[in-house]
């Protein structure tokens, strides 16, 4: 491996452990979808940095490019990654009809009894007028 | 003096079927605060068991674990018009006759949030110690950075001043289960908090509402969480309302 291909593979998981951390830190990445991604990242930087362990995995493969290692491991994670996202799709893809159905349900019995909000609106005369 | 149609108690419940009913009847005994379970999602009969019991019950469509059903309770209480909240554990370990403390706590520390922390150990307590062990680092660790004396931060016991449950119904709050890294966000946000000893039952029956996670994954979950939070300059000012629009 070059050390032109080190830097720039080190670099970017750096760059992508950052932008990471900093999604989850605006609220637009949940924590618990960021794990596979750390790890992903912490992986990549390891095995970036050291060149002893990508020619190892190498020599094990039967003699593979180190730089094709890089990529291996790259696209083993995307996959896994996406596999995760699946599954957690297939979930949420359940609730949500779930959550519908509730919805339709619940406008047609509402329709027929009288609404929450109106107790609220006696609670603030109460305690407005005392 | 909090009046009773200021606050109100919520108990989320997850398959409590042969407790939830006792522990309504117990904090109906104990004050006249409205009484609503929210029901995360139970297997068991837990819903009809508390609507038996005259609670109000805030029935889940499927689990959304812990914090969530919680924060289902806190949007709940807002949209109501309380001003006041305690929250206790549906399993009967939290002893009602402390609620009046809890709320007094409030007023006179000046707090948001009072915790009631035990001092009775738990015996059964089936938490493996691994977990108990970050449990007590992260305890340690919040006491630290918010310069307040935390010893139980998941305690299931707790007051809030609406100005907490604002904060707490938007979406800041953790929907899988709330920890030291709430509190921190807590102080981080201008609000306090103060720890009440209560004395709690010792619970024969395992804490599977809080226990879902592994310990590795809850490691990295609370050390991700309070160094987000730590960057972070104002929770507040991240997030919007939360919750559908009405």
């Amino acid at each position: 491996m070059t050390t032109q291909l080190q830097i720039l593979v080190t670099t970017a998981s750096l760059v992508l452990l950052t932008m990471i951390v900093e999604l989850v830190r605006r609220r637009k990445l949940r924590e618990e979808y960021s794990w596979l991604w750390l790890l992903a990242g912490v992986v990549v930087l390891i095995v970036s940095l050291s060149y002893d362990t990508v020619r190892f995995f190498g020599d094990v493969l039967g003699g593979i490019l180190p730089s094709a290692i890089l990529f291996l491991f790259c696209n083993l994670f995307i996959i896994l990654i996406s596999l995760h996202y699946s599954v957690k799709l297939s979930k949420l893809t359940g609730h949500v009809k779930d959550l519908a159905q509730e919805i339709a349900i619940l406008r047609a019995e509402s329709r027929s009894e009288p609404s929450v909000s109106d107790l609220a609106v006696v609670r603030d005369d109460r305690s407005k007028r005392s | 003096m909090i009046a009773p149609e200021e606050f109100i108690v919520i108990i989320p419940a997850y398959n409590e079927e042969p407790r939830v009913g006792q522990t309504v009847a117990a904090v109906k005994a104990a004050c006249r605060g409205e009484v609503v379970v929210v029901d995360d999602g139970s297997g068991d009969r837990t819903f009809e068991m508390a609507r038996a019991a005259s609670a109000t019950v805030l029935r889940l469509p499927f689990n959304l674990g812990y914090g969530a059903a919680l924060q289902t309770g806190f949007r709940y209480a807002l949209r109501r018009g309380f001003r006041y909240a305690v929250h206790m554990d549906a399993d009967g370990q939290h002893d009602p006759t402390y609620i009046g403390t809890l709320l007094d706590a409030l007023d006179v520390h000046g707090v948001d949030v009072a915790i009631g922390s035990r001092f009775v150990e738990r015996s059964g307590y089936r938490m493996p110690w691994t977990r108990r062990l970050g449990r007590l680092l992260f305890a340690m660790l919040t006491s630290l950075l918010t310069g307040k004396r935390v010893t139980d931060p998941t305690s299931g016991f707790q007051a809030f001043s609406m100005r907490a449950l604002q904060l707490y119904a938007s979406n800041v709050y953790p929907a899988d289960f709330p920890d030291a890294d709430v509190l921190i966000m807590l102080h981080r946000s201008g609000l306090s908090f103060v720890e009440v000893p209560v004395v709690m039952q010792p619970n024969p029956k395992d804490f599977s509402m809080h226990s879902g996670m592994t310990s590795i994954y809850y490691v990295f979950k609370m050390l991700l969480s309070i160094l987000v939070t730590l960057m972070r300059r104002d929770p507040k000012k991240d997030s919007n309302r939360g919750g559908l629009r009405s």
